[in-house]
């Protein structure tokens, strides 16, 4: 882990003005991601995991404070990240590989090179053969898989995740924690995974960031000094057990998780 | 034979309507309901048959009336519709008075028009058009609306153009919305050609029908309804036909994709 911060947040608040007043959502956020770093963000359903997840990609305005990616102010999408929604958000008229290029498309990169790094990616995923097929005749896994491929495809450094595998089963959900891993190894990308589930959390990361109930700041931040590459068999292990259990501590006197 | 035929689901509406001009016959002949009040099946098909051209040239000028009053429910319907759904502003100013004029009885300004603009096809045309924009703008700016804000942000995140944004996402999005509008419209401008040429016109289905009307030629006045109905069932074949080319992708469609 290098030691220069790839993102940096700096008493990052938001207030949302809704129709009711104000709704406070952020308070004071400080935190840094070295660069190739994998940070899991873990708290309460409504605490705002993706209100701070929409302003790390430029989607949405601070309220105040600073946020700052490789050094520069975050004021409007970047060029160099890549979003991966709760759902997979396929376009239903275009095929995989369309979807995956819609990204390419977009961002008018050489059409050529885009296709063959399209096909890489699909190759990875997993989705070899099913390349011209329509997201509905896909399983959720497979969509998901899809969705990951297309915020990969313009090689951003930076992988921004919104509970990604929320809406999937435990056994899919337990083999795309361990794809995702390969992925991450692989490529050495700075990934931001937003999830309520603490396993998969204490799996992946390189440190957990716990989030308190709205209006909200961090509780707490853990380092996972566990070895990698990590097998699903390590989360029988003790050390496991005592990371996971320490971050849940914080919602016994909290509140609950959600779902 | 027969059995196969009824299982071919092209032939069950034919199977339908002949069921029901079975019992229209069997009807007149129970309650021995005379001819000045309902005509009975064969003579409605005999002066379909004796008028045939004189028909099929006055279902022209219908037609035609109607897909001019449908072409300017897509020019003029969409794009309303698109700027109201993209501007509450707009939408607050423009939106009560659609709805506003919609309650008006196109009947009772048709004359007005027939005042405007003369005898020819252009009231017709405004007619059909009033009748028929309606539907669209409502199902337009509902489509536009429900685009999902997920791939909005998406879009967002790739650095999207606002162009790009509306041709990749929004308008394919809003593609079953607009068409389920224009389904409903194309039947509804039939009706507001009618409308147009019962107010002022010397010729279309609606001027047969007045004339049939007034000459208590009740036949003749079926015969204009059923190819006046056909006209309506085959605009919607077509538009039917365009939404399956245009939005294979569809869950409606994905039976025959
Ligand atoms: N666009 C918005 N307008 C007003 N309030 C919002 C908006 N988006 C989110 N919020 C509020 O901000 C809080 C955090 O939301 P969110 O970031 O979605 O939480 P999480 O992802 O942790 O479940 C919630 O209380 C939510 O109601
Ligand atoms: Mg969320």
């Amino acid at each position: 882990m290098s030691s220069v911060p790839l993102i940096e947040a700096r008493a990052v608040s938001k207030i949302y003005q809704t129709k009711d007043g104000p709704v406070e959502s952020l308070r004071l956020l400080d935190f840094a991601i070295a660069e190739g770093e994998f940070i899991s963000v873990v708290g309460p359903s409504g605490c705002g995991k993706s209100t701070l997840l929409k302003m790390v990609a430029g989607l949405l305005p601070l309220t105040g404070g600073t946020l700052t990616l490789a050094g520069q102010a975050i004021t409007g999408p970047q060029r160099d990240v890549g979003i991966v929604f709760q759902n997979a958000v396929l376009l239903a008229w275009r095929t995989v590989l369309d979807n995956i290029l819609l990204q390419a498309e977009i961002r008018h990169m050489p059409s050529g090179e885009a296709l063959a790094e399209a096909q890489r990616l699909i190759d990875m995923a997993g989705l070899t053969g099913f390349e011209g097929k329509y997201p509905w005749q896909l399983s959720g896994g497979m969509q998901q898989r899809a969705s990951i491929c297309r915020a990969l495809l313009h090689d951003p450094s930076v992988l921004l995740m919104d509970e990604p595998f929320g809406a999937l089963d435990a056994l899919t959900r337990e083999k795309m924690n361990l794809e995702l891993q390969r992925i991450w190894l692989a490529s050495k990308k700075t990934v931001m995974l937003i999830t309520h589930s603490i396993p998969e959390a204490v799996f992946l990361s390189d440190r957990v960031i716990v989030m308190s109930e709205r209006p909200s700041s961090i509780t707490a931040i853990y380092a996972i000094d566990l070895p990698r590459p990590r097998t699903l068999d390590m989360m029988g292990s003790p050390e496991f057990a005592v990371l996971a259990k320490q971050v849940r501590s914080h919602f016994y006197t909290q509140g609950s998780l959600d779902h | 034979m027969l059995r196969r035929l009824m299982l071919f689901p092209a032939f069950r509406p034919f199977l339908l309507i002949l069921m029901l001009l079975v019992l229209w016959d069997v009807a007149i002949r129970v309650f021995g309901i005379p001819a000045y009040l309902i005509p009975r099946p064969e003579q409605v098909v005999g002066q379909l048959i004796a008028e045939w051209s004189h028909l099929l040239k006055e279902s022209w000028q219908t037609t035609e009336a109607t897909l001019g009053g449908f072409a300017l429910t897509i020019v003029i319907g969409i794009p309303l519709a698109m700027v109201i759904a993209y501007s509450k502003l707009i939408e607050s100013y423009v939106y009560p008075l659609l709805v506003f004029s919609q309650s008006i009885p196109k009947i009772a300004i048709a004359p007005l028009f027939v005042v405007w603009f003369g005898f020819g096809i252009v009231p017709k045309i405004i007619s059909a058009f009033l009748l028929g924009f309606f539907p669209v703008v409502v199902s337009t700016v509902m489509g536009f609306k429900s685009v999902d804000p997920d791939m909005l942000d998406l879009a967002r995140s790739m650095g999207a153009t606002r162009l790009q944004t509306f041709l990749k996402i929004s308008l394919p999005y809003a593609l079953p919305a607009i068409f389920s509008g224009l389904k409903v419209s194309i039947t509804l401008a039939v009706v507001g050609a009618v409308v147009g040429e019962f107010v002022g016109s010397n010729s279309g289905i609606g001027y047969v029908l007045q004339v049939a009307n007034g000459n208590f030629d009740l036949p003749l006045m079926f015969a204009a309804l059923v190819v006046l109905s056909s006209i309506g069932v085959m605009l919607f074949l077509a538009i039917d036909v365009a939404e399956r080319l245009m939005i294979p992708w569809h869950a409606s469609q994905r039976q025959v994709f």
